[in-house]
């Protein structure tokens, strides 16, 4: 009894010191500044002094006009890009999930392979290619899909759109794996019954590959929601935020508030909190609706 | 039955074409990416999509304009030591989490999976005025030392820790072997293919990172590759043909370690679901 409890002594030892180097790593480098930035967030902070101002900063939020539109981009950026990426990584998936397909892991490799590039490296050919008189208008000059160059750089809105094609360029093979890994491991037999019982494959992929993948079209919805509420590389490279803030995102004014313009750090702080507040919102709303459907 | 067969091979050919309209898309930014390099920035901004004559030249301006093997050094070093670092402090944690157990740990375990959730741009400015305190600001260590303890690859060694046989522990302490040798000697060498799969998400992260060595390093001789090319792309006419040679030699690390260890690379993307 007594050699006992000095092995769960042991144990519990062991524990703390195996696991304290990551423990103190981490309170200093995540749990104290997210908790300095919350102090912050009700500061005004100036030439290295701070002031208490209340809720201050969070009353100038919704004056602020740069604020609002970079929140409505970067809101409008994942609700838009997630699902569109989303959609097409899961009909490749079910495509590429048939054993006898020809060339399939030569497919698979291939639009998986977006994933090597940096961030910044994928966004500097992005803009090369879609520059006004650039390789893709004149790909859709040829083929009659449009008449006139489209100024992708410089219109508000094709510039938003070319940000949605870059970041769907660069993950939708990513999140493919994941959906094609899943789908290996439905029972083949499933769908040899629903094939007996004469029902179309797209009936299939709805019916049942969807309801079966539910968990991780939740994981990937998840990570590429809070991924592209931090968009940053990707608009700094390509639009520089632009034209005239259309696609400035939430990171990217955090970023000018702090180390471009005069540096208001409680401010930033605040804006900071915002996309705090947008990830956990959406994240619990993400697992409450994974709940009640199942 | 004819009109069956006709269907079919409708529909293959159907698969096969959205297949390779795929596969096209997701190829054609590195054929761009080679055939750039050899081409003159008008031509790129003009949408040349063919193989020019301007190699050596922009081989020979990127190497004037930067000090590539400095660069490039600053980069790999940055990599390698962040990578090492991680990988030693998370796996030591991930088998103290899971071998371990204890409530108190797992408080602190959950706590610590709820930061995942935390944004970089909620910690950025914190972690910049603490460099600053430290005085590293501008130095490699300032962009090192944030992300070596990673909640991520923690929670990924203790996944994989659960599929570590008991076995091999218990009998280890049979034979009195300490805790640490345990870990040491027969741990890691079990675990090799988490630690490659872990060994290949941190690099890719580390190398190709962007906001925070941007905030951090400053001066020129300090850059990284990644750095560089975004400074070099970001001027009102960029030297297009220069950046090409310049996005190559910032892809060719990360795109060796892909095609060399593309399996352990899957394998770590899925196993940290499971």
């Amino acid at each position: 009894m007594k050699k006992r409890r000095g092995i769960k002594k042991n144990a519990n030892m062991n524990g703390w010191l195996f696991s304290t180097p990551a423990m103190v790593l981490i309170g200093i480098f995540m749990v104290y500044p997210i908790l300095w930035s919350f102090w912050m967030s009700f500061h005004k902070t100036r030439g290295g002094k701070s002031e208490f101002t209340g809720f201050d900063n969070i009353t100038r939020l919704f004056g602020d006009p740069v604020f609002l539109k970079a929140l409505s981009n970067t809101v409008l950026f994942f609700s838009i890009q997630v699902p569109i990426m989303l959609f097409f990584a899961i009909i490749i998936a079910s495509v590429l999930n048939k054993q006898q397909l020809w060339g399939r892991s030569f497919f698979r490799t291939a639009i998986f392979l977006p994933i090597v590039t940096s961030l910044v490296a994928y966004s500097i050919l992005f803009k090369s290619m879609f520059s006004i008189d650039g390789v893709v208008n004149n790909f859709l000059l040829d083929i009659y899909v449009i008449s006139e160059p489209l100024p992708w750089l410089t219109d508000p809105f094709l510039a938003k759109t070319l940000i949605i094609i870059a970041i769907t360029w660069r993950w939708m093979g990513y999140n493919m794996i994941f959906y094609l890994s899943a789908m290996q491991n439905i029972d083949p037999s499933i769908y040899e019954a629903a094939r007996i019982d004469g029902i179309s494959r797209w009936r299939q992929l709805i019916s049942i590959t969807i309801p079966m993948l539910k968990p991780v079209i939740l994981f990937t919805s998840i990570t590429s929601t809070i991924g592209t509420m931090q968009l940053f590389d990707e608009v700094v490279n390509i639009t520089a935020g632009g034209p005239s803030n259309s696609t400035l995102t939430l990171s990217m004014y955090i970023y000018n508030l702090t180390f471009k313009f005069m540096p208001n750090i409680g401010y930033a702080s605040t804006v900071s909190y915002v996309i705090v507040f947008l990830v956990v919102i959406f994240a619990l709303l993400q697992f409450r609706f994974a709940k009640e459907e199942k | 039955m004819k009109m069956l067969m006709n269907k079919k091979n409708l529909s293959t050919i159907f698969t096969y074409l959205f297949l390779l309209l795929a596969t096209l898309i997701s190829i054609f930014p590195f054929y761009w990416m080679l055939v750039g390099a050899t081409n003159e920035s008008v031509d790129i901004i003009l949408g040349k999509a063919t193989i020019g004559n301007a190699l050596m030249n922009n081989v020979q301006k990127f190497f004037e304009q930067v000090d590539v093997p400095l660069i490039f050094w600053n980069s790999a070093k940055i990599s390698i030591i962040s990578t090492v670092l991680t990988l030693l402090i998370s796996s030591v944690a991930g088998y103290g989490f899971e071998m371990f157990r204890s409530r108190a740990r797992e408080v602190i375990y959950n706590g610590m999976l709820l930061s995942l959730m935390i944004p970089f741009a909620a910690l950025m400015i914190p972690l910049f005025i603490t460099m600053a305190k430290f005085g590293i600001v501008n130095t490699h260590a300032a962009v090192i030392i944030p992300t070596i303890a990673s909640a991520f690859i923690i929670f990924y060694f203790r996944q994989s820790t659960k599929a570590f046989p008991s076995e091999l522990r218990d009998a280890a302490k049979v034979d009195g072997l300490k805790e640490w040798q345990i870990f040491i000697f027969i741990y890691v060498p079990v675990m090799k293919s988490t630690f490659a799969a872990a060994l290949i998400i941190v690099f890719m992260a580390t190398w190709n990172s962007y906001l925070w060595p941007l905030i951090v390093l400053q001066s020129n001789e300090v850059k990284t590759i990644t750095l560089v090319i975004s400074s070099l792309a970001s001027g009102y006419s960029p030297d297009f043909g220069v950046i090409m040679v310049g996005t190559i030699l910032a892809t060719i690390p990360t795109i060796i370690i892909f095609f060399l260890m593309q399996r352990q690379f899957v394998q770590g993307m899925l196993g940290s679901v499971k």
